[in-house]
């Protein structure tokens, strides 16, 4: 059918679009670590010559920075992420797949989350446009935004692990108790962000021509709401979860840190910290990778949903 | 058949209807009236000089050092009795003092890593509006490529590989949080370069720099302040991670970030020592938020975020 | 009984200026199969009458007045009220059909689901109303363009598809906002045939919004010149084109070209501006820009009707 050959030029274009971002980030990720002073060795107790040589040769730390970029690059397209620098004993493929888990579920969580409350929130502003339900959201949800989370996760803790004793402050056991505050300070900001997102989109779309057709046409606010005003009003909020994920990956580092999660945030700062070359590398790639297809997702669903984005190579 | 010659003048349209005066007001006087109308922008505005004052001088009129231990009174609540309002920390230094200080810090950072951002973006989405073509797909690509990583991520690469020089932090942040910037300028400039007031000043010669000069710069300067002001928390924000992850300003200066840090330690004994940063780092981002939304909805009337 | 009658209606919006008076005082009347024009310039308020009768005004506007649709005011109703009315017997045609179209939905869903609602058709039963009306109006392989978004298909197909969403529910009334404008000649005159002959088959009545002259003289059988948001004058069409009384009207005619005219007839426009809609001037609205203006008129005109019906509002004639 039409459509179906429309979306699936559509997806192929994007999917080429990938290879280049990959790379680059790679690229920046791989000669970024290198310039940092010091090496991995460099923090242990210092380490006879030809010791410290054996160990350089072993990583390859010896071979000109060139050669070991293409080396890479090789053991990239077959997933293979190198051993770990730090974690003598553990490849990075091993850790990154006990950290993945963890990191996976709060993420998710997180995201499913905020999307729910906020468009729900942002829906409800937008039909009590200027009320006070309205301004007691938005400012509420400008709250959201502006607290960190680092701010919000010792208040929470506080309040609801010390003084009330409901939560466990920190740690990981795959309880569900243990994933509430995580995944709830995870959510927060990107909660306010859609909501505000939300509102503003719906508020325009209710007040297009468009509405006012289908008032005229005599059906009931609630189909009006629904069937006409919902799909275009979400749009943006869609398009936002591309960037909403990369910020909360960026958040996810700061939140496993103060719950002390076993999570890929955690082993990013540690191996950054200790100069693991080939861990850091491996998070980064593997968060970027997952960012990106997070994005070609998306988009795919942008095209879907909105029918003018798909055909503008015809006209 | 009437023909136009025919038709009597009559009385002036505004004198007949009584009003003489009507002055034209300009796009300027419009955005500053609507400005001033959205009272949470207004407000903010006030706690923010407020909060700049405060940060400036406060330290100067406070009795206690910063790095002054006072050993009569560590891990103290707030209390008028001991002089130290706000509380003091685990060594005994006075909260209020070394959150002013921390303010300066942080507000410091934020205004010149914004000054940086500021730069890289204008003119990179500057340039890439105005030529236009493939080397506009190019930058934006470029662009659209970054945005997608996560900023954090590099930021803290960036802070391992170059050590924790503060100038290095307003490089650091400044260079991560241009994208936006650069996105709006050159959607900006793209749209001028289009308008008819511009073709209309090329048609009459005027040349490349006087229209980028008169025509392009003061449309330019409307966006470009709102994304200051929105900048500024955003980099207040990364900043204060970077000092909570202890990649920030080294001791013995701190940011707020630090202080939180800091007082998330003590919470538990002395919550006063994290609540006190909180609640200034907060204020801060949300006012400056709010002046940001303020300035955007005045320049650009739509109910929007 | 009047199928519809509209009586001192009044439409204002608030706004941070102050009140704007979109409609002032209006009034008319229809029957059954009538067919009456709004003629008038951008703001002189005939789209505001539309909207404020049918409850679509923006959330800043209000109406006042009576609008009695079958003997029940539609000004008195709740949205809940008004649905029953809206979309069946009462059908709008919009202006800018692009934006009036919701870009992002298949014109089979915006078609079926008026009678679906309404005459509580199931799909395909309402899927099969639909192709046939688009037949109806003209469009090639109905089957195809259906199944279509909006933004596929050209400006006059696009009209074509309001008229027929208009004309799905068979509508008693039905409202036409600038039907014709922005499409080419040959376009406007089959809409316009359509329209005609809808009124044939079901004696529906018709509002047309036009600015438009030609149209107007080939539909409708009355004409309601606006002016500032009050009816200035009311006639036949005949009489209007014919013998227009008041000197807006005439103005208007003088400002057209002309087939019945010598081809060197100069065109005049009509000099100055409307007025401010927001402060309003006493006395009659049109006296600023009246070639006929004198002392009286800084007093409000009566509006004078003679035996034939034909309706104007000036002092010109008045006897003295």
């Amino acid at each position: 059918m039409i459509q179906d050959s429309g979306m699936a030029r559509h997806a192929l274009w994007r999917l080429l679009g990938l290879i280049p971002t990959l790379l680059m980030l790679i690229t920046v990720a791989f000669f970024l670590m290198r310039v940092a002073p010091g090496g991995p060795f460099d923090t242990e107790k210092l380490l006879p010559d030809d010791i410290e040589a054996n160990l350089n040769a072993r990583y390859h730390l010896d071979e000109p920075l060139l050669q070991q970029y293409f080396r890479y690059l090789g053991q990239v397209a077959v997933f293979d992420f190198g051993p770990s620098i730090q974690y003598k004993d553990w490849t990075v493929n091993e850790l990154i797949r006990q950290g993945m888990p963890v990191s996976l579920t709060i993420g998710v969580a997180a995201m499913v989350l905020a999307f729910i409350f906020g468009t729900l929130l942002g829906i409800t502003a937008a039909l009590r446009q200027n009320t006070r339900a309205d301004y007691a959201l938005m400012g509420v949800a400008m709250l959201g935004i502006s607290i960190p989370n680092f701010v919000v996760a010792p208040i929470l803790i506080l309040l609801l692990a010390v003084y009330a004793g409901w939560l466990p402050a920190g740690g990981w056991d795959w309880s569900i108790a243990s994933m509430v505050l995580p995944v709830v300070t995870l959510s927060l900001p990107v909660t306010a962000y859609i909501a505000r997102l939300t509102r503003g989109s719906m508020i325009e779309v209710m007040h297009s021509n468009f509405i006012r057709s289908a008032r005229a046409k005599g059906l009931p606010e609630s189909v009006v709401i629904r069937r006409h005003a919902l799909r275009p009003a979400l749009l943006p909020v869609i398009s936002f979860l591309g960037p909403a994920t990369a910020g909360m990956i960026s958040g996810s580092v700061i939140i496993e840190r103060i719950f002390s999660i076993p999570g890929l945030g955690s082993y990013f700062v540690q191996g950054a910290l200790n100069r693991d070359y080939t861990l850091v590398m491996g998070v980064v790639i593997f968060y970027g990778v997952l960012i990106i297809l997070l994005n070609f997702l998306v988009d795919m669903i942008y095209a879907w949903l909105n029918p003018r984005v798909r055909y503008d190579k015809k006209r | 058949m009437t023909k136009s010659a025919d038709i009597p003048v009559i009385d002036p349209f505004e004198a007949a209807l009584g009003v003489t005066d009507v002055k034209g007001r300009s796009p300027w006087q419009d955005a500053w009236h609507r400005l001033l109308k959205n009272r949470a922008a207004v407000y903010s505005a006030f706690i923010m000089a407020a909060m700049f004052l405060m940060v400036v001088f406060g330290p100067m009129l406070i009795s206690w050092e910063p790095d002054y231990t006072d050993w009569d009174y560590t891990s103290s609540p707030p209390s008028l009795a001991s002089g130290h309002w706000f509380g003091t920390d685990a060594v005994g230094r006075d909260i209020l003092v070394r959150t002013l200080e921390g303010g300066r810090i942080s507000l410091m950072v934020g205004l010149v890593a914004t000054i940086v951002s500021l730069l890289i973006g204008v003119s990179y989405g500057a340039t890439a509006g105005y030529f236009g073509g493939a080397a506009d797909r190019i930058m934006m690509r470029i662009v659209d490529i970054i945005y997608a990583l996560p900023f954090m991520f590099f930021v803290i690469l960036l802070m391992v590989v170059f050590g924790r020089h503060i100038l290095l932090i307003f490089v650091a942040i400044g260079a991560i949080n241009w994208l936006d910037m650069a996105r709006i300028v050159r959607g900006q400039t793209l749209s001028l370069k289009n308008t008819e007031f511009v073709e209309a000043a090329k048609a009459c010669g005027v040349g490349d720099w006087d229209i980028i000069r008169r025509h392009i710069t003061p449309n330019l300067l409307g966006v470009v302040i709102v994304y200051v002001t929105l900048t500024i928390p955003q980099v207040i924000l990364v900043e204060s991670f970077l000092s909570f992850l202890g990649l920030g300003v080294q001791e013995p200066m701190s940011s707020w970030g630090a202080l939180v840090s800091d007082g998330a330690q003590d919470m538990e004994s002395a919550p006063w020592t994290l609540i006190v940063p909180s609640v200034f780092l907060t204020v801060t981002l949300y006012c400056f938020n709010y002046i940001g939304d303020g300035l955007r909805d005045a320049l650009d009337p739509k109910d929007h975020l | 009984m009047a199928l519809l009658e509209v009586k001192d209606l009044d439409v204002g919006f608030d706004t941070p200026e102050g009140e704007v008076h979109a409609v002032n005082h209006l009034e008319f009347s229809l029957e059954a199969g009538d067919t009456l024009a709004l003629v008038g310039e951008s703001g002189s308020g005939k789209t505001q009458t539309v909207m404020g009768i049918l409850g679509l005004l923006a959330e800043n506007g209000h109406a006042s007045g009576q609008a009695l649709f079958k003997g029940k005011d539609l000004l008195q109703m709740n949205s809940l009220e008004l649905n029953q009315h809206r979309g069946s017997e009462i059908a709008m045609i919009f202006q800018d059909p692009m934006t009036s179209l919701n870009p992002y939905l298949r014109i089979e869903k915006q078609m079926i689901e008026v009678v679906m609602h309404h005459g509580g058709l199931k799909k395909a039963e309402a899927r099969t109303k639909a192709v046939e009306l688009l037949r109806a109006v003209r469009i090639a392989d109905p089957e195809r363009i259906i199944r279509q978004y909006p933004h596929e298909l050209s400006g006059g197909m696009r009209q074509k598809v309001m008229v027929a969403m208009g004309l799905l529910s068979e509508p008693e009334l039905l409202i036409a906002d600038e039907p014709t404008a922005a499409l080419d000649v040959t376009v406007k005159a089959q809409i316009t045939h359509l329209m005609s002959e809808l009124r044939k088959k079901s004696n529906a009545a018709i509002i047309l919004i036009s600015h438009d002259l030609g149209i107007v003289a080939g539909l409708c059988d009355r004409v309601l010149v606006m002016y500032a948001g009050e009816a200035v004058e009311c006639g036949s069409v005949d009489q209007i084109y014919y013998e227009p009384k008041h000197p807006y009207t005439q103005g208007l005619l003088n400002s057209v070209p002309r087939l019945d005219r010598p081809d060197d007839t100069e065109m005049v426009a009509i000099p100055g501006n409307p007025p401010n809609l927001l402060s309003l001037p006493g006395g009659c609205k049109f006296r600023d820009r009246c070639p006929k203006a004198f002392d009286a008129c800084t007093q409000s005109p009566p509006m004078q009707v003679g035996q034939d019906l034909h309706a104007y509002r000036c002092f010109l004639g008045v006897p003295t």
